[in-house]
């Protein structure tokens, strides 16, 4: 089933959660939007799924207009945060909720709905827990359960909000994995809300990067990371250094000096520099870049991060050398971002 | 899988035994105050009740029961509870759950409109209820001309004590539903119940431990209401009196055993509705705690 967001503003007393935004999902795609908090995502989320109304805009369910359908006519499997299961119910009879309150005539027989619980169950591998309780399963289980309980229902999308936000971080990459087989198995249409990019770049086919009530970029996990169009995307997702810049003539300029990098479809003016602390070349002879005294330094993971202190005004950048090259140990390094983007500065 | 969340109970009480108790000897001045206390001004009268009710033995007690307009005064206070708790309770249910899924305008006002009964002199709200109803009110006339009798009989008796005691299911509900928030009802609705089905399969189930809490407090109180149900009474022997007022009459008559008679039976309802609050903590007590989630 596609999903098509058009135009949705949505306010809650008046403050916009969302401005504006639009999105197509394909069908079967696997879809997160990613933001921080506050950015409207989950908003987005409980738009589509009918749990609030737009205040402007339409969303679409294939051709249809579903902006004005009930939560239970639009037929989406919604997993929540906090996953919500019926504490006093047991599992199988959580997973069978949503065909035991069909109207009489579509409902399945008992027999029936215990059966298409067994199968979910072992869908998300928890066979054999059908008579537990909720409070007898631990966080990931619970998370697995509430999935089964909205596939139940056959839904035409699959929405999750936070889906592995309450779980700890080995539990996380398991449930990662085996959603995006489960995904590949089912083929719904998923839409997944999270704040984790490493989450979001992992698992998604594309991802939706929201800040303010506003879509920045949409994009694969290749396009988001490698090309973001704004210094928000930048910041937000990998690491990123930034410097203020000024562009003369098509050359890009830190106070007096040029540093070997031009720009030619920017107009003249002040600019922020962006470029990612590993995507950096060292250089010798400091013909044309960018030179600065090391500030400080620390070993992370398998590289080691280099602060330096740039030009009169002593801005700092960071800067990822292999450890043990030679160049952390000199006082003066120079370096040239290799692949990097400039954003004008506003107003 | 090992589950921390399923032993939250042990875990807190080693650690507060550790780490806040009292000296002993504290806690014996702490423990016997407040048994002290209890004992003198909760068990002591209860107990002095019943010794006065039996002071002459069994045979007074036993027709004192047996008084026709004592046994008109324990059907009356019966059905006065039997209308006015079932009332409450669906007044109750609404209210909380307004107050506690809603967001809207005046939520503030009708908070503290359902502790208006708490607040205001019991006394004051029968009088309410004269000035409302009584001969020289606006509706008055109307409801002669009706031929509707509100005033000084069982109606009058109903609506005093609806009034005095809406507040114990509500106050229950208010917190408990606000603590769990929509999350299940958002839940039940994705999977495509209807309104009815999540409120019957999910809220109710929920909320059922601290609904009955306040049944059995409203059912207590219903029984035991004296004064704005006094005030709309009009103390008609045999027919709209209830209990409390009997024993009131009957005291001021200086028939003090039949007069603690009827207390005793009073007071045995409301030791029979606390039994068995006690009973139920006792038999369900986990899965109380399960559902009010702490």
């Amino acid at each position: 089933m596609e999903v098509r967001v058009s135009n949705v503003r949505k306010e809650f007393d008046r403050f916009p959660a969302l401005r504006d935004v639009s999105l197509d999902i394909r069908s079967g795609e696997l879809i997160a939007l990613l933001g921080p908090s506050g950015s409207g995502k989950t908003t987005l989320l409980r738009l589509i799924a009918g749990l609030e109304r737009p205040t402007r805009g339409t969303i679409f369910f294939g051709d249809e207009d579903a902006s004005n359908r009930t939560i239970q006519q639009r037929n989406v499997g919604f997993v929540f945060q906090h996953y919500a299961l019926f504490r006093h119910m047991t599992v199988a009879d959580n997973i069978g909720f949503g065909l035991k309150v069909r109207p009489a005539a579509k409902r399945p027989t008992r027999a029936e709905i215990r059966a298409r619980a067994s199968e979910l169950l072992d869908l998300v591998q928890l066979s054999g827990l059908e008579k537990r309780y909720p409070a007898q399963l631990s966080g990931g289980q619970r998370q697995r359960v509430a999935l089964a309980r909205a596939m139940a229902i056959e839904p035409k999308v699959l929405l999750l909000d936070e889906p592995f936000g309450a779980l700890d971080a080995q539990v996380r990459r398991e449930l990662r994995r085996w959603l995006r087989e489960i995904h590949d198995a089912t083929g719904h249409t998923t839409i997944f809300v999270t704040h984790d990019q490493e989450e979001a770049l992992e698992l998604a086919d594309r991802v939706v990067v929201m800040s303010q009530g506003r879509i920045e970029q949409i994009g694969t996990a290749d396009e988001v990371y490698d090309t973001p169009n704004s210094p928000f995307v930048y910041g937000f997702i990998g690491e990123s250094s930034s410097l203020p810049v000024k562009v003369e003539d098509g050359q890009v300029w830190i106070s007096d000096r040029p540093i070997g990098l031009s720009t030619p479809d920017l107009g003249d003016g002040e600019a922020t520099l962006y470029f990612r602390p590993h995507d950096i070349e060292l250089l010798d002879d400091c013909n044309g870049c960018i030179a600065g005294t090391l500030a400080a330094s620390r070993r992370v993971a398998g590289t080691r991060r280099v602060e330096l202190e740039i030009g009169g005004a002593r801005e700092r950048v960071e800067i990822e050398l292999p450890v043990g090259h030679p160049a952390a140990q000199k006082s003066r390094v120079a370096f040239r971002p290799k692949r990097w983007k400039l954003f004008p500065k506003e107003g | 899988m090992a589950d921390p969340e399923l032993y939250p109970a042990d875990a807190y009480h080693q650690h507060a035994s550790l780490a806040v108790t009292e000296r002993p000897l504290a806690r014996a001045a702490l423990m016997a105050l407040a048994f002290a206390f209890l004992a003198i001004f909760l068990l002591l009268p209860l107990v002095v009740v019943f010794e006065q009710a039996f002071s002459r033995g069994i045979a007074p007690f036993l027709s004192a029961i047996n008084d026709p307009d004592t046994i008109a005064a324990i059907r009356l206070t019966l059905l006065v509870a039997v209308i006015s708790v079932p009332l409450n309770l669906v007044f109750g249910v609404a209210a909380a759950w307004a107050i506690a899924k809603f967001e809207f305008k005046g939520k503030a006002f009708l908070t503290t409109l359902i502790d208006l009964p708490f607040s205001v002199s019991p006394v004051i709200s029968g009088l309410v209820y004269v000035l409302l109803f009584g001969a020289s009110s606006l509706l008055g006339p109307w409801l002669k001309m009706h031929g509707i009798v509100i005033l000084f009989a069982v109606p009058g008796i109903v609506l005093a004590t609806v009034f005095v005691t809406f507040p114990f299911v509500a106050r229950e509900l208010i917190p408990l539903m606000q603590e769990q928030g929509t999350g299940d009802e958002e839940a039940a609705l994705s999977l495509g119940a209807n309104g009815w089905q999540t409120f019957w399969h999910v809220t109710l189930p929920n909320i059922k431990w601290g609904l009955l809490y306040g049944v059995l407090l409203c059912n207590a109180r219903a029984m035991g209401e004296f004064g704005a149900v006094s005030v709309v009474s009009g103390h008609i022997r045999g027919l709209t009196n209830t209990m409390p007022l009997h024993v009131e009459i009957l005291y001021n008559e200086y028939n003090a055993v039949a007069a603690f008679a009827v207390a005793s039976v009073l007071a045995g309802l409301a030791l029979v509705t606390l039994v068995l609050k006690t009973l139920l903590e006792l038999r369900y007590g986990a899965e109380i705690a399960a559902t009010r989630g702490h």
